[in-house]
């Protein structure tokens, strides 16, 4: 088996071709949720590829899609090898999870692909051995995953994804179970590895949240929109490797980057196809009041007094784009703040609610929420206008499902019942799933 | 073709190693004898299975305690007999029913109907049928015995295969999916490893529930067909007639080392073996131990002895199975129109077979007397509800006194499982001579009989459920000086609750299941009767009436389905949506 391979050009026809994919989950009418629409890709060889986006926008199913793991709805995906090369079949996969079976070696786990091939049994420990060693995992060979650190444990992942000679590796988000640390060193060894040319494979594909991954290790980047999953933008990234973080132009792309999932996301975006209501049909995302209050005041101190780059301010909160994202949009939303391009600008009402003691804080939070949030008055009117003073929750759930999916309209009521406990506008009652103006005693 | 393994060393290495490690140890020696005599007892008993039936005949069962080795032998040959039918049945079943959208809609309602139903009733129409099948053999009479054992085993087995296989890790699904494994591979790496440890804790439940049927298998009689096998079972029943207490001691004691026997030597071994299957990705706190296990791990004669069975088992699960035929992809309208076409195909032969049954009945039976076993059902209804009110009031303290304990709990809980396995029937008789003794109602004192093997699930589910409550929820209700009505309310009876539905459902299945050996009691000839549905089952089954039978098993099976449905199901999905603490 040769593992040295000169990378070919990047003239030869297309490894991965999706066109016009698009994928509905559900079963059709009211529940439906449609992920991905209209997605074109082209892989070609020697590329790595980031799809960068939300939770919620699809990567994922198109990754399994391309693996044959989904049949999407509507659309072709194609897989081509390398024309003239034997080495390099298909595609072959890493997990999030690290999806390792508990109860097999890391040996064991990492031979499971060729034994499902039919290879010999000397000739799979051979491609073993070499694949474990080639990953940095030697003398852990008998070790059961359980024993081993998650950074050990996604070696072993990526090992098994490679023994089995793959002519494209998809990876779903293959970092981010990892600490900081420990994701950093494994996303260097793959990266020599790729420039060195000791693996089989030709080309990589991978989903991430992560900006900043996705500009260090990726030749080229499709950002995706959420619900539905859309591609938005498609940049290239030319800076030469190895990059370096603090490299001026590595962060004005980072921060370019920020501006476009965001710009998108300031008009609300369309769900499920259905018209992208104000009103009622105004999906919410749930995040907790506690994570508000905290969003507001790390924006209200120094340095940030007020005024913050979403990039930089990721970055100080060591989040991701994923989490910073929905909750400056909630506060967007509430006119707690403001989002102009790549930056995020407190109102004056936040900062009165950033001073604030926890009872003027919940007045303030309830007169943003019932003004700017329709779902909130609208909840309020009706028990209002009640002489019980009570509701029950499914008469507002089956309102929203006229405008959005089931599960939208869950993570919605989810969300309404929080900041209404916590704006203390009305009472919810689990049990009996039903709003009610009572205090609770 | 035999395919080597991986890890074999090289000859040179091998010959070094032999030199060095192949002398037998002392591990060795335990493990072989033990292993040896396991195999010579199995032959003998087989031999002993087969004998014509004129032999039960010629050799009865005789209450000579020289015998009594052998009579446990083969009781326990036919729980496992039963209980290995009960794997095949639990691995061809479940699996079917989880890969096969249409069998899965026949199969599981079905299966969960037949784990609450009354087993014992189906005695009669078995015994019929299978004496006809070995009309010269005593294989009739033991397959009889062991499809007894094997109906009260097999239905918890494959529900629980059923629900591991439907809740596979999506993440090791895909990766299967993704290699393209065969259906034979994947049910080796991924399926049967995953279900591992439920089938093996609910294998081991389903042993302790089969020695309460094993003894009522054994010596049965069916209108005019009386069979006595020999074994404890019939040693019992044989003891019971003569009045004989020192017996009844005997088979107690047999018993007893019979079930210390199979869970030191068998289960505690799979248990701990079976720790590496638990779908964690972190060591576990607290491995299950067992001496016998750590004796097999040590061996090295037989370790190497094992090697080439391993190899050839090894190379064995490769049968070249055909690749399943892809499904056709049929668009969502027709697959629905044919779910419902199949729904309806199974829907009019339930109702076919249900109204096969009513007629049946009704061709003997007048409707009075089917009114009457409603009512014989309610009656019976009142005591499992009085009998499970009580046992908790009693067990519920107890075992959460326990389980807050963790040393008291580590040294009861093997006692409370050993006392479910074992059978409670062995006790009746001396029920039977205290009431009649102290000239008691049998219609109350007979009815603590039906709890009394089942109460222990209550008792070791609390103290699980007790030993389970999070520290520092206990630190908390210490710090604040909760009163004590106050703790039980706020922290332990929600903690528990969850626990304790589990077991009360688990004591009012085998309640019911009970009351047909429990509400009828013999001492030699005295003969206590309870009114009930339990003694109307009994009564019909002596008797050969099979269009009673099948009332009075129809009757109690609608019952417990009422009443799992009605109360425990509903329990169970509140304690699991208020109560579950994570």
């Amino acid at each position: 088996m040769s593992m040295t391979l000169e990378k070919p050009e990047a003239v030869d026809p297309p490894l991965v071709e999706v066109r016009g994919l698009k994928h509905i989950y559900g079963k059709g009418g009211g529940g439906s949720l449609l992920v991905l629409d209209d997605v074109n890709l082209t892989l070609r060889a020697g590329e790595i590829v980031g799809l960068l986006g939300r939770s919620g926008s699809g990567k994922s199913t198109l990754l399994r899609s391309i693996a044959r793991l989904i049949t999407p709805t509507a659309g072709t995906v194609s897989v081509r090898d390398v024309p003239g090369d034997d080495t390099a079949h298909g595609v072959s996969m890493v997990f999030q999870s690290f999806a390792l079976f508990p109860w097999l070696t890391v040996q064991k786990n990492v031979e499971l692909g060729l034994e499902a091939q039919g290879i010999s049994a000397e000739t799979r420990r051979k491609r073993t051995l070499a694949a474990i060693d080639l990953i940095g995992l030697d003398g852990f060979e008998n070790a059961y995953p359980k024993e081993l650190s998650g950074g050990m444990r996604q070696r072993v992942g990526l090992a098994r994804a490679l023994v089995v000679q793959p002519t494209v590796l998809l990876m779903d988000e293959p970092f981010s179970a990892l600490d900081v640390l420990t994701a950093e060193t494994l996303r260097t060894d793959l990266l020599d590895l790729w420039s060195e040319g000791t693996m089989p494979i030709r080309a990589i594909l991978m989903v991430t949240h992560n900006i900043e991954e996705a500009v260090l290790m990726c030749d080229r980047i499709l950002v995706f929109s959420s619900n539905p999953g859309r591609v938005i933008a498609e940049i290239k990234v030319d800076l030469p490797q190895p990059r370096r973080r603090l490299d001026p132009a590595f962060r004005a792309l980072v921060d370019d980057i920020y501006a476009r999932m965001t710009a998108r996301q300031s008009a609300p975006p369309a769900r499920d196809g259905v018209f992208p209501g104000m009103g009622l049909g105004l999906a919410l995302t749930h995040v907790s009041t506690n994570t508000l209050s905290g969003m507001i005041e790390a924006l209200a101190a120094s340095p940030n007094n007020g005024k913050a780059e979403l990039a930089n301010l990721a970055h100080d909160l060591q989040m991701r784009a994923n989490e910073l994202l929905p909750i400056a949009e909630t506060l967007q939303l509430m006119r707690f703040a403001e989002i102009e391009g790549r930056t995020i600008r407190l109102t004056p009402a936040a900062k009165r609610y950033a001073v604030a003691a926890v009872d003027a804080r919940k007045q303030l939070f309830a007169q943003h929420l019932l003004a700017y949030v329709p779902l909130a008055g609208h909840i309020r009117q009706v028990l209002d206008a009640r002489a019980s003073h009570q509701a029950p929750a499914t008469r507002f759930r089956d309102e929203l499902e006229d405008f959005m999916s089931e599960p939208y309209a869950e993570e919605t009521m989810h969300a309404i019942v929080s900041w209404g406990r916590f704006a203390e506008i009305f009472a919810f009652d689990e049990d009996d799933d039903r709003f009610s103006l009572d205090d609770p005693v | 073709m035999v395919f080597l393994s991986p890890d074999r060393m090289n000859a040179g290495l091998l010959a070094r190693f032999a030199r060095r490690r192949f002398a037998p140890n002392g591990a060795d020696v335990v493990a072989v004898a033990l292993i040896a005599a396991a195999g010579v007892l199995l032959v003998h008993g087989a031999q002993q299975m087969s004998l014509p039936v004129a032999n039960l005949h010629t050799t009865p069962v005789v209450l000579d305690p020289a015998r009594l080795p052998e009579y446990a032998l083969r009781t326990t040959l036919r729980m496992f007999a039963a209980i290995l039918a009960s794997l095949g049945f639990t691995f061809v079943v479940a699996t079917a029913a989880a890969k096969s959208r249409k069998a899965g809609m026949v199969i599981v309602p079905m299966l969960d109907i037949l784990q609450s139903v009354p087993v014992l009733g189906f005695l009669t129409f078995t015994v019929t049928f299978f004496l006809g099948l070995f009309p010269t053999s005593e294989l009739g009479a033991e397959c009889a015995a062991i499809f007894a054992i094997f109906t009260a085993q097999a239905w918890n087995m494959a529900f629980s295969f059923y629900q591991s296989l439907r809740t596979l890790p999506t993440d090791l699904d895909e990766v299967s999916r993704q290699f393209q494994l065969s259906p034979w591979r994947r049910f080796w790496r991924l399926e049967l490893p995953f279900a591992t440890p439920a089938l093996v804790w609910n294998t081991m439940m389903s042993m302790s529930g089969g020695w309460f049927f094993v003894v009522a298998s054994e010596a049965i009689t069916v209108g005019k067909t009386t069979v006595t096998l020999p074994g404890i079972g019939s040693w019992l029943a044989l003891a019971i007639a003569a009045k004989d207490f020192v017996a009844i001691a005997w088979a107690v004691g047999a018993m007893a080392v019979v079930i210390v026997l199979y869970d030191q030597l068998l289960f505690r071994p799979i248990v701990a073996w079976a720790d590496k299957f638990r779908f964690e990705q972190t060591a576990s706190q607290e491995q299950p131990r067992s001496w016998f296990y750590d004796i097999l791990r040590r061996t090295r004669v037989l370790r190497r002895l094992w090697r080439p069975f391993a190899l050839v088992l090894n190379a064995m699960p490769r049968p070249g199975l055909p690749k399943l035929l892809m499904p056709r992809i049929v668009s969502k309208r027709t697959a629905r129109g044919l779910d419902a076409a199949w729904l309806a195909l199974v829907a009019a032969a339930t109702l076919w077979a249900a109204w096969s049954i009513v007629r049946y009945v009704a061709a003997t039976v007048p409707a009075r007397e089917a009114l009457e076993a409603f009512s014989l059902g309610l009656i019976t209804l009142a005591r499992v509800i009085v009998l499970i009110a009580i046992a908790s009031l009693i067990w519920v303290p107890l075992g959460v006194w326990i389980g807050l304990r963790p040393v008291w709990a580590e040294r009861i809980q093997p006692v409370a499982q050993f006392l479910a396995a074992f059978p409670a029937n062995v006790l009746f008789p001396i029920a039977v001579i205290a009431i009649v003794a102290w000239r008691l109602n049998p219609n109350i004192w007979l009815s603590p009989l039906m709890i009394l093997g089942t109460q222990w699930y209550i008792l070791f589910n609390v103290v699980a459920g007790a030993a389970a409550l999070p520290n520092d929820l206990k630190e908390v209700s210490g710090i604040f000086h909760l009163r004590s009505w106050q703790r039980w309310r706020d922290m332990i009876l929600p903690g528990i609750f969850p626990y304790y539905v589990t077991g009360a459902l688990t004591a009012s299945g085998g309640s019911w299941n009970a009351s047909i050996v429990a509400e009828v009691a013999t001492w030699g000839h005295t003969r206590l009767e309870a009114v009930g549905l339990g003694a109307f089952i009994a009564r019909a089954t002596e008797a050969g009436d099979y269009p009673r039978v099948a009332l009075g098993v129809g009757v109690m099976s609608v019952f417990v389905i009422l009443l799992n449905r009605g109360l425990w199901r509903p329990m169970y999905g509140y304690a699991e949506r208020r109560f579950r603490l994570e």
